[in-house]
């Protein structure tokens, strides 16, 4: 007979935290590479600026600082956190996890760490997996974290993408609560679609090549099926959840495109009531970081308070996607 | 079986919602981009309420080719009939 990992029967967020770039890099700078407009590209994205990270604002630097954030507004012993999830696809080592070395240097030295590949979806299968991990008994806390610098990875020439990608990170503390926090999560990808947003060459191809692969995209499929079907996700993570559309105060996806936020909100039927996130226009695509970047932006614009039940859905490379119902700290 | 006038006026209906243009300005003869300012994403959202509303599938290589509001009606109703 083994004994069975017993957890928290319910498990919320305890704490949320972000860290923007400090350089903005509006539409005018990104003109300067590629043939187009700054009305083609608000009209096309919502975008009107974006943030890139400079040197010293590593992937571990940019981790770091939204952890804290967030574990400052838990209140926890970083020491208790038992595990520490890092969802990123711009942390260019195969090995190491970045999460072993963000523990360090959040004060979880000994925590399990590991790092996973989920793309833009990366923060809401982060969060699936804390909620499950404490669960679980697995952990007591969770430090699940989204980050990206995808500037070092964007071909700053190629006009469908150069104005869309952009670097940042978020956080989110998971731990024990007296009330569910964190609904099913609606989850899953179609590897049949790997090509339509993919890197443009493995890495021993771009060395033998002497060039530096990118993040390559085919827009309208991919739009297509963001605006769709992932409102169908959408929609499953709160009929799940046992929230209906009414009880919702917020509707954060993915700040993927303002034109597929704006068609999910459709499709969606929301009530004029939920407030929409809409970063996207300040702070570009930030795949994995997008969602807790535009939490916090709602938080301090004063659209979102302690307590608000957020609908939020991410969706990206490998068409993964996972969309689930959470309560703000 | 709808006839092209039912598919033409249901289909601009479509448009106005998504794109807000004028339902009157829906015509065969009409360049989605050119005349109605309809962009790629737009068409695509045209295209999939097209899809519900006419119970017709199509395809991303085919959106191209649908230049004109009668050419997707054309197309519709070869779908339909297929």
């Amino acid at each position: 007979m083994i004994n069975a990992s017993t957890g928290s029967q319910y498990a919320g967020i305890l704490g949320i935290g972000s860290y923007r770039p400090r350089r903005v890099v509006p539409n005018a700078e990104i003109l300067e590479q590629i043939d187009s407009s700054d009305e083609w590209i608000q009209t096309r994205s919502g975008i009107k600026e974006r943030r890139w990270a400079s040197d010293d604002e590593t992937v571990l630097m940019m981790s770091v600082n939204a952890a804290k954030d967030a574990l400052q507004e838990s209140g926890i012993d970083p020491a208790e956190i038992g595990a520490v999830v890092v969802a990123t696809v711009t942390h260019l080592y195969q090995t190491p996890a970045i999460a072993t070395r963000v523990a360090v240097e959040v004060g979880a030295p000994t925590a399990a760490a590991f790092d996973i590949s989920a793309a833009c979806a990366g923060f809401c299968y982060g969060v699936a997996m804390a909620n499950d991990l404490v669960r679980g008994g697995s952990a007591k806390y969770v430090l699940a974290i989204g980050v990206e610098r995808l500037s070092d990875i964007t071909d700053r020439t190629d006009r469908g993408t150069a104005f869309i990608f952009a670097d940042g990170a978020g956080a989110a503390i998971v731990g024990p609560t007296d009330e569910p926090g964190i609904g099913p999560v609606v989850w899953g990808s179609d590897g049949t679609q790997h090509q339509v947003i993919s890197q443009t060459e493995s890495w021993p191809e771009a060395v033998a090549d002497s060039k530096w692969p990118h993040l390559a995209m085919d827009g309208n499929p991919v739009f297509r099926w963001a605006s769709f079907a992932m409102a169908k996700a959408a929609q499953q993570a709160l009929d799940v959840a046992g929230v209906k559309a009414e009880q919702l105060d917020l509707f954060v996806p993915h700040q993927a495109n303002m034109r597929i936020t704006d068609a999910m909100r459709r499709t969606l039927k929301l009530p004029e009531h939920v407030k929409v996130a809409r970063d996207i226009e300040r702070q570009g695509n930030t795949s994995a970081a997008s969602i807790p970047l535009a939490i916090t932006a709602m938080r301090e614009a004063g659209e979102a308070k302690s307590g608000d039940l957020a609908l939020i859905i991410g969706f990206g490379a490998g068409l993964v996607y996972a969309a689930l119902v959470i309560r703000l700290p | 079986m709808a006839s092209t006038e039912e598919i033409r006026s249901n289909l601009a209906e479509i448009v106005n919602e998504i794109a807000g243009i004028p339902v009157e300005d829906v015509q065969l003869d009409k360049s989605f981009t050119d005349d109605l300012d309809v962009d790629s994403l737009s068409m695509v959202e045209v295209v999939v309420a097209a899809e519900e509303k006419f119970d017709v599938k199509i395809p991303d290589d085919e959106v191209k080719n649908l230049k004109t509001v009668g050419d997707a009606v054309a197309f519709i109703e070869r779908a339909q009939n297929g």
